[in-house]
């Protein structure tokens, strides 16, 4: 099965059954093909005597703990193919993922983003405003998380202006000059939830004291990254909600999860608040003791499978990340697949032991 | 000589204060397991023996019953120097205990103490009740032994190189726990010319089983919590917690199998698992299978016991090692097969199961690792030679009147 031929179904139209015998055939696939190209991979699958004949479904693959691409340089393509590599957006001094690009997978990472995003925002394309900075994207050899959000994303723009500048500033004069260029049209905004915050959000309010204001009616956002800092400052989903709506009139406002070694399948939050897993990809909840798959409505770590990569060993990994699965087929807003919500990282081992803890290890 | 009161009073003194700290360098030695250090210690065991919240903590019970009198007098038995010279304490002894080991701290203080030391000692940063109790009984039986308050010093203070500078400064011996970060941390810190350095680096440890010995033991159930003890207790991340289990004998495959049936059953009721641990344990079994073709990671109902079969063993293992139940295993023909990892300085204790002796050919042939070899069960218990080191002759003078 190819990866083209999944790109023709449309992303929320599977059913359990059916979608679980799609990604199953691919899943399996592509264990086999990144066996045969991989040799870590395939030292990795022998340890654990993995035999892909015994396969029933996706969610008995093996999955790779997402720290290994922190470690270990993975890759199932000659190195003459890859054309991109993406870096998870560490901190200083922390190890970051390495993720290996050929222009195949490259290509359907963003036609596979196209086709999801497509589902919430149309398919045209609209004036888009990016609350970041310019520099953010510079270095194009090497793309971080941050940089390659704002790439993936930039394909639905027609006209693109960044709202911040490069000391994170809000730059009024031309967000002013945008909107009232684009007057009447959709606009699409898009960044990082806390950047939104810290430099958007709060700069919004201070202007309106001054007397200065912005209409976003019309705009749809869509902002990812996580709510770990908003969640320190006490502003949960539904006070990010409304206070953007007081600050700006934006009501459209889509989270999304998606993380780096999975580029391309993101999980969009539909109308009803629920993240969504499309046909390209999914969640698999599991219990932290024996990684056995939890119930809908049980919290467990979450395992993310995705039928794109083919260039580097990363269609099933386990994340560090904690959720649920709040139900399947059956979301109010009508889209089919599991539906999920994401409670934040895993907690750092406290352990005993002779050696004086630093810093975290990872 | 007068320390600097300005530094000190940036430390929290737990025992003592900054005035006894400034007396530091002035202090008379003491001649080792004199009366006054051993009435003192007993009285320090009563008064933990008899805290209700101490009888929680078996570390804390273990640490009492060490300095009862009857156990210090078996270790003057043993340590006191029968060669006519004269000893005494080095002078001040200043100890960095780790910050995670609750009451290693205390340990560390009755070496220096029992050898007739003034100590001052860095306990753990953490909050750990043991060291609550521990500080509490010694407060209490300092306020009935005045005479021992100047050797006591329990102080906290962050990693701040200006406090390290002082006590070192004054320092005849410098005891560092902590590992080898730790110890590269204190290096920074000089000491007086004839002033003695202890330093315990990141060490590892193993676990040799005979399987037919195992086989013939009735109290299974004993061994099962020996091991709990020597691993889990301490999250397997001590120095000398077994991370290497080496298989002898003719049946190691049936011991195998009725050992970590055993010891899972005993973690799932005892052991208190996080969930990072098993992302933990996925994550180094993978890597150790990229770094070392032929491994085999061992069928495993839940996350508790991770073991990895090895197809050799040698010091490399050990840059793959986890904690918290993560095990390599080795089925071993000969003894010397494990050369390369007890070669390596940085292999502490073995533990056993069967006849040490069997050690011998390993030991006498010259292995730079290798500097304990204790009964399953015994991996944690502290005594005066430690990690190598014999103690009472590293934190005495020798005085000889010819």
């Amino acid at each position: 099965m190819t990866f083209d031929e999944i790109l023709s179904i449309p992303p929320y139209s599977l059913g359990r059954e059916q979608k679980e015998k799609m990604l199953t055939e691919r899943l399996v696939e592509l264990t086999e093909l990144h066996r045969r190209n991989c040799p870590e991979y395939a030292q990795m699958l022998d340890s654990i005597n993995f035999d892909a004949a015994s396969v029933h479904s996706y969610k008995e693959l093996p999955f790779l703990p997402v720290r290994l691409f922190k470690e270990l340089e993975l890759k199932s393509v000659p190195h003459e193919e890859i054309v991109k590599t993406m870096t998870s957006s560490g901190t200083t001094g922390q190890a970051v993922s390495k993720i290996f690009l050929d222009r195949a997978t490259s290509s359907n990472q963003q036609k596979t983003m196209v086709k999801i995003v497509s589902e919430f925002t149309g398919s045209s394309r609209m004036p888009m405003i990016i609350i970041d900075c310019p520099s953010v994207v510079k270095n194009r050899a090497m793309f971080s998380a941050r940089g390659a959000g704002i790439l993936g994303f930039s394909i639905f723009g027609a006209k693109k202006i960044y709202a911040l500048d490069d000391d994170m500033k809000l730059d009024v004069a031309a967000v002013q000059e945008f909107l009232e260029k684009f007057k009447g049209q959709k606009i699409l905004l898009f960044g990082f939830t806390f950047m939104i915050w810290q430099h958007f959000y709060k700069e919004l309010l201070r202007l309106k004291d001054e007397g200065i204001t912005f209409d976003l009616s019309g705009g749809v956002l869509i902002h990812g990254g996580g709510w770990k800092k908003l969640i320190s400052e006490a502003v949960s989903h539904d006070e990010f909600h409304r206070r953007m709506k007081d600050a700006c009139g934006l009501t459209h406002i889509h989270d999304y999860y998606g993380m780096v070694e999975q580029t391309g399948c993101i999980y969009m939050e539909c109308e009803c608040g629920h993240l969504h897993a499309s046909v390209f990809s999914d969640v698999i909840t599991r219990r932290p003791i024996d990684f056995s798959e939890c119930e809908i409505g049980e919290k467990g770590i979450i395992q993310v499978v995705s039928a794109i990569p083919e260039s580097y060993p990363g269609h099933s990994l386990l994340t560090e990340d904690e959720g649920v699965i709040l139900g399947e087929d059956d979301c109010p807003c009508g889209r089919k697949g599991k539906y999920f919500k994401i409670d934040g990282r895993l907690k750092n081992a406290e352990i005993r032991g002779c050696s004086d803890t630093y810093a975290a290890k990872f | 000589m007068q320390l600097n009161s300005d530094v000190l009073n940036r430390v929290e003194f737990l025992t003592g204060n900054a005035e006894l700290a400034s007396q530091l360098p002035c202090v008379p030695a003491m001649v080792p397991f004199d009366d006054r250090i051993v009435s003192f210690l007993n009285d320090v065991s009563k008064e933990l023996l008899k805290d209700r919240a101490a009888k929680a903590f078996s570390d804390v019970v273990t640490f009492a019953f060490w300095i009862r009198k009857a156990s210090v007098i078996r270790l003057k038995e043993r340590f006191e120097a029968k060669d006519n010279a004269l000893h005494l304490g080095k002078g001040v002894a200043f100890h960095i205990a780790p910050s995670n080991v609750p009451v290693n701290f205390a340990y560390s203080m009755v070496a220096g103490l029992l050898n007739g030391n003034a100590n001052v000692v860095r306990v753990p940063s953490k909050d750990f009740p043991q060291v609550t109790m521990i500080v509490k009984a010694v407060n209490k039986a300092l306020a009935a032994h005045k005479e021992m308050k100047p050797y006591v010093l329990l102080a906290r203070y962050g990693r701040n190189k200006e406090i390290n500078d002082l006590f070192s400064s004054v320092a005849d011996v410098r005891i560092v726990w902590g590992g080898d970060r730790t110890i590269a941390e204190l290096r920074n810190s000089p000491l007086p010319p004839r002033a003695g350095e202890i330093t315990f680096a990141d060490r590892y440890s193993l676990a040799v089983i005979d399987s037919d010995t195992y086989l013939t033991i009735t109290d299974k159930a004993r061994v099962a919590e020996d091991f709990y003890n020597d691993t889990f207790f301490s999250d397997q991340n001590a120095c000398t917690s077994p991370r290497v289990i080496v298989w002898t004998g003719s049946k190691i495959e049936e011991a195998k199998r009725i050992f970590w049936d055993k010891e899972h059953k005993l973690v799932s009721q005892k052991y208190t698992f996080q969930s990072i641990q098993g992302v933990n344990k996925l994550t180094s079994s993978y890597l150790i299978a990229v770094a070392e073709p032929g491994v085999k990671v061992q069928q495993h109902e839940d996350n508790l016991i991770v073991r990895v079969s090895v197809p050799a063993v040698n010091e490399k293992l050990m840059d793959y090692r986890d904690n918290s139940g993560y095990f390599f295993e080795y089925d071993c023909k000969d003894i010397l097969d494990i050369r390369a990892l007890c070669d390596d300085k940085k292999c502490q204790t073995i533990a056993y199961i069967g006849d040490s002796h069997v050690l011998l050919p390993l030991i006498l042939s010259g292995v730079k690792g290798i500097d304990r070899v204790v009964p399953m069960g015994k991996t944690m218990d502290f005594d005066l030679i430690w990690d190598g080191y014999n103690l009472p002759a590293l934190l005495t003078r020798t005085v000889v009147m010819a």
